[in-house]
């Protein structure tokens, strides 16, 4: 349809994302008109539930931003809880703490590898048609899938909207030999990872690449989860701190999420793309020569190609996770005593899509005054907007349905969680 | 799209019930656990027809549906349209979680200005549609059944998808989580540690989970049957919670499910 003008691109309900959301794009010719990520997800307005709030009750209300990354909202809660309060955790609840991201980076990316993303290469509406022809790669992802879970089931009750986390710590921790019992599956699981990055690297890509500023914690020694400098591959190095003098959003009228931009630069990307290019370094053994085995070496450009760097970071989860349950001794305490005193705290964490901001404003009483927080993928909007208005003129040629699955695809190369984005609209004013 | 994708004959799909699965306002917690029921997921896949579920599927296939899930509360003009949509194109309507069966943690709107608040939030408070209260489904169609759960329990979910395709009550208790501590020989934490437990008025479901982790229970899947809020409450003052603090604990995941709602607001002007 090159050249007779006027096409539209439309999908109403954009599926196997979290939350709802739209797309639409406009050509005029071979040329993109307009593009639209329409995210119509009701707002829900947390941060006017957190003012008033005791401090201690922030780890249990944010989670429920997201049934898919809780623990993501828990761990940013409580880091900007302890820094407003001047609060040291013990080593042992820190090396706990991995662990419970561990477990939710296995479980949310194995669930994206295999029953959102996979779908699309392979050419299944879902991971039950898939199952069909599939049963055993199926039934490793669900394996896998399920071991994340055991490991945030056993950290934090359940799989969802676990109920241990706590500023401080944890209300209870478990005992050595608990996490021992973890070992056997994890080993399985390190292997079906490594297997995995194999398995995704044989997919077929579309030849997009993209000039991105990836954004991502950076840490010293480690692959980042709680901790580190928040970097990007064009200069910027910042504490949490000063997040808010770089980064601000803007509302737009398609989006009941707003638009999170870089001041002066516009669109970035944040997840395991930004993750991956930013600390390859930082990977564990098995994790980098997989990688390198299945040709990825930063930076990954080709947003496609996700799916293979969430596999390696499987491998990396896996071998951490294994590495936490050899090197783990129970604390003296399970948690730190947190007092109510005023303070003002920020800290950024690794969810599974990407960084998580977050900051509260706190009173003598221990009482919220004021809260903000910026998910992942409410910084990822503008990204994808701008990736799709470069994509949809190379599909512009397929026939309609095909070139919108292919859209659709390129959307979810980003894992997007719009319930998260639509969750964390600002109670301070945007003045843009 | 490779053929195999379509080797399912349109007569074996249609020969199973249809389900489908609806989103209102939420944070997918609820439909996540019908993915998070790794080890039965493909044999439930086998018994019925998910005919409509955007989180995991791209086939949206249209109503009438046997089974419609609903998560999620109604807060918007559209959503409060919508709802009356999916209940005429679905046989048995169950509302799953929270949000669905007590307006969720955004119904804490309910007692404050939204108007007010989305003028702060937003540089064009007009570009955004909001009703002023979150309320649970129930208020807008009639409902066959609510599972409750902040989260759901998966568990229950699996015995409530069950029951209902073979016509049966499904079993799910209505008393309170006290019982299910007891059945864990859990040491009452209220009574012998002094710690603020809502266990004693909230319905089980969970596996009495917090007092199990060293704390009390916070209300996720709301009142039991004939709660005695206002006993709970003198014990909590006892225990020398403040008016605030006891109005809190209430007002939190399912705060406009009924009898919390009254305990809240007792607590805040006693």
């Amino acid at each position: 349809m090159t050249g007779s003008g006027g096409k539209t691109i439309k999908v109403d309900t954009l599926a196997r994302v979290e939350g709802e959301g739209g797309l639409y794009i406009k050509m005029a010719g071979d040329r993109v008109a307009d593009v639209k990520l329409r995210i119509y997800e009701p707002p829900r307005l947390f941060e006017a539930f957190l003012r008033g709030r005791h401090f201690s009750e922030a780890p249990d209300i944010t989670a429920r931003i997201c049934g898919i990354c809780p623990i993501a909202y828990q761990m940013s809660a409580v880091h900007a809880i302890e820094r407003a309060l001047g609060i040291t955790i013990d080593p042992m609840v820190r090396l706990l703490r991995r662990l419970f991201y561990c477990g939710e980076w296995i479980e949310s990316h194995a669930l994206h590898i295999f029953m959102l993303h996979a779908p699309d290469f392979l050419g299944y509406a879902d991971v039950i048609a898939m199952a069909k022809n599939h049963r055993e790669i199926v039934e490793k992802a669900l394996r896998l899938k399920k071991i994340g879970n055991r490991i945030v089931q056993l950290l934090g009750g359940r799989e969802i909207h676990p109920i241990s986390a706590a500023v401080g710590g944890f209300h209870k921790v478990p005992a050595k030999s608990q996490l021992a019992q973890l070992a056997e599956d994890l080993e399985w699981a390190l292997q079906t990872s490594l297997e995995t990055v194999q398995w995704t690297s044989t997919l077929s890509f579309p030849d997009f690449e993209q000039d991105y500023e990836f954004v991502a914690l950076r840490h010293p020694q480690e692959y980042p989860f709680n901790e580190g400098r928040l970097v990007s591959n064009r200069g910027l190095d910042i504490d949490a701190a000063e997040y808010e003098d770089h980064f601000m959003e803007l509302h737009v009228k398609h989006s009941n999420a707003l638009h999170s931009v870089l001041r002066g630069r516009g669109s970035y990307l944040v997840g395991p793309l930004a993750r991956f290019n930013l600390n390859f370094d930082k990977l564990p053994e098995p994790a980098r020569n997989a990688a390198i085995q299945a040709g990825l070496r930063p930076p990954v450009k080709n947003p496609f190609r996700s799916i293979i760097v969430r596999a390696v970071e499987l491998v990396f989860a896996c071998a951490e996770a294994l590495r936490v349950t050899h090197a783990y001794e129970p604390p003296s305490a399970p948690r730190v005593e947190a007092p109510n005193q005023s303070g003002f705290g920020q800290a950024i964490t690794e969810a599974p899509r990407g960084i998580l901001y977050h900051r509260y404003v706190i009173d003598k009483n221990g009482l919220i005054t004021a809260a903000k927080i910026v998910p992942p993928t409410s910084q990822n909007q503008r990204r994808i907007e701008d990736d799709l208005r470069e994509y949809a003129a190379h599909v512009t040629a397929w026939p309609l349905e095909e070139a919108t699955w292919k859209c659709e695809q390129e959307i979810r190369c980003y894992d997007p969680c719009i319930s998260c984005a639509t969750h964390f609209l600002r109670v301070t004013i945007d003045r843009g | 799209m490779s053929s195999d994708a379509k080797s399912l004959t349109a007569r074996e799909r249609t020969a199973k019930p249809k389900v489908a699965i609806f989103k209102f306002a939420s944070c997918d917690g609820c439909q996540l656990s019908l993915l998070d029921a790794e080890d039965e997921l493909l044999a439930v896949a086998g018994a019925i027809e998910i005919a409509y579920f955007p989180e995991a599927s791209r086939n949206m296939r249209k109503g009438p549906y046997d089974i419609g899930l609903v998560e999620g509360s109604v807060i918007t003009h559209n959503d409060a349209e919508r709802i009356q949509q999916v209940r005429r194109q679905c046989n048995k309507l169950i509302t799953i979680g929270a949000c669905a069966t007590a307006g969720g943690i955004q119904a804490l709107r309910n007692w404050k200005d939204v108007d007010d608040f989305i003028r702060a939030v937003y540089a064009s408070p007009q570009f955004i549609s909001t009703l002023k209260l979150s309320t649970p489904i129930a208020e807008h169609v009639p409902v066959d059944f609510e599972l409750r759960g902040c989260p759901i329990n998966k568990q229950q979910l699996i015995e409530l998808i069950t029951a209902t395709l073979a016509g049966r009550k499904p079993n799910v208790p209505t008393y309170s989580v006290c019982m299910e501590c007891k059945r864990k020989a859990n040491v009452c934490i209220l009574v012998a540690r002094g710690v603020p437990c809502l266990g004693p008025v909230t319905q089980a479901g969970c596996g009495a989970l917090c007092p199990s982790y060293d704390r009390g229970c916070y209300g996720c899947f709301g009142p039991m049957e004939s709660p005695n809020t206002a006993s709970l409450s003198d014990q909590f003052r006892f225990l020398g919670q403040t008016d605030t603090q006891l109005s809190h604990a209430f007002r939190s995941f399912n705060a406009w499910a009924w009898p919390f709602r009254k305990a809240s607001e007792e607590a805040e002007h006693p």
